[in-house]
């Protein structure tokens, strides 16, 4: 899932200064998993902007509203009126969800409120790891289920670089060494010798390298490529 | 009345567990001890319960002060509920530092139900503390009260023990 984390409550502030009324919107998808931006956490910053708001000059209506999804326009769409009807909207959702708002509502003022870090799980109960890099070109085959791209600092693919030290990266004592786990992982399955196979250089493209990413699916499009979907006209402003 | 003239009665919100927390104030009844009479009690299934949009709620609602009566560590009936609720408070005080209104106005305390005087101790010592710091700035339209001046409110006002009320099962 994607995991995210809160903006300090100053930079919001920061952000609604000049603004009367805003809306907290929340998503009850990646960012409620990860206690980032549910309905819990709307709520929370609805009521510590509005205590702000009062300690200061008063002036700020601040209301919260949680959707099940950002990043879809269906869902989106249930919060039409409440979008439309503030002054700003604090995006409580990824920078997908966030970005969708004001694609759908042109006309809306969208702050995010939300940092978002990266794929992981959480290992356990209130930690979040990075477990993938979203690269397009997956080498999970190659590595024995772990991603190189994502957990090693450098996103080495051919083997830990010097830093390496006791299972450990060099960048942090914390942080484990991704190659040391694939070798570790290879030996004690029998087949190390995977390593030595050789395998075309990575796609890169794929990647950020190639610019923003757009899948199509032809199956899917309602109406044959090149013509206007009826999804895709106009939009909910 | 929260305040009139120069007088300055905290309003503190205690949540209590319904087993140890909930017991230990009924004990201050049986044992007719005395405590703050603005303090309101919300029993909560367990403090595991505690939530930051609940403590949160209370501050906005008018609350001063507001604190956690929970069973003592290791004895919780739902095993690690007042843990939970350590570990919530201790997040909540950063949310309250951040907001402006101060986490010294939040706390949490462990008591066991034959703690009634304990129970009263707690609502003393959350009283004492708010009269230190005075009204929430929330209810002053932002603006901070000075120590002295709570003070000094306190002093023109009655005293503590005056604004008691017998505590009742």
């Amino acid at each position: 899932m994607i995991v995210a984390e809160q903006k300090p409550l100053d930079e919001i502030m920061q952000s609604v200064s000049e603004d009367k009324n805003v809306l907290v919107l929340g998503c009850g998808t990646c960012v409620t998993v990860c206690f980032a931006g549910g309905e819990k956490e709307a709520e929370i910053l609805a009521a510590s902007m509005r205590m702000r708001s009062e300690m200061s000059d008063g002036g700020c209506t601040v209301d919260h509203l949680t959707i099940q999804r950002q990043c879809e326009w269906e869902y989106l769409d249930s919060a039409a009126d409440a979008i439309k009807g503030a002054d700003k909207v604090v995006s409580l959702a990824c920078g997908i969800g966030a970005q969708a708002i004001i694609e759908r509502f042109p006309e809306a003022q969208m702050v995010p409120g939300l940092n978002t870090r990266f794929y992981g799980l959480p290992t356990k109960q209130g930690v979040w790891e990075e477990r993938c890099g979203g690269c397009g070109d997956c080498v999970l085959e190659y590595t024995d289920g772990i991603c190189p791209v994502s957990r090693c600092s450098k996103s080495l693919l051919n083997g830990p670089c010097g830093g390496s030290h006791d299972g450990l990266c060099e960048v942090s004592d914390e942080m484990e060494c991704a190659w040391h786990l694939i070798v570790e992982r290879m030996e004690k399955l029998g087949h190390l010798d995977r390593l030595e196979e050789m395998h075309e250089p990575k796609n890169w493209s794929a990647a950020r390298d190639g610019g923003p990413g757009k899948i199509v699916r032809e199956d899917l499009l309602r109406e044959p490529p090149g013509e206007v979907d009826e999804g895709e006209e106009g939009t909910g402003s | 009345m929260q305040r009139t003239g120069e007088c300055f009665e905290p309003q503190l919100t205690a949540f209590t567990c319904s087993y140890c927390a909930y017991m230990s104030g009924d004990t201050a009844g049986a044992m007719r001890i005395q405590y703050p009479a603005t303090t309101k009690v919300i029993k909560l299934p367990c403090t595991g319960k505690t939530d930051a949009r609940y403590i949160m709620s209370a501050f906005e609602d008018g609350a001063d002060g507001v604190y956690i009566i929970a069973c003592p560590i290791g004895n919780c009936h739902h095993v690690r509920g007042n843990e939970r609720a350590r570990a919530r408070v201790v997040h909540t005080k950063k949310l309250l530092d951040q907001v402006g209104l101060g986490g010294e106005r939040l706390d949490i305390f462990f008591l066991s139900a034959g703690m009634g005087e304990s129970f009263a101790q707690a609502a003393k010592e959350m009283n004492d503390r708010i009269m230190r710091l005075g009204p929430s700035p929330l209810r002053m339209g932002g603006k901070e009260v000075g120590a002295g001046e709570a003070g000094e409110q306190k002093n023109g006002g009655d005293e503590t023990g005056e604004q008691s009320v017998e505590a009742t099962q």
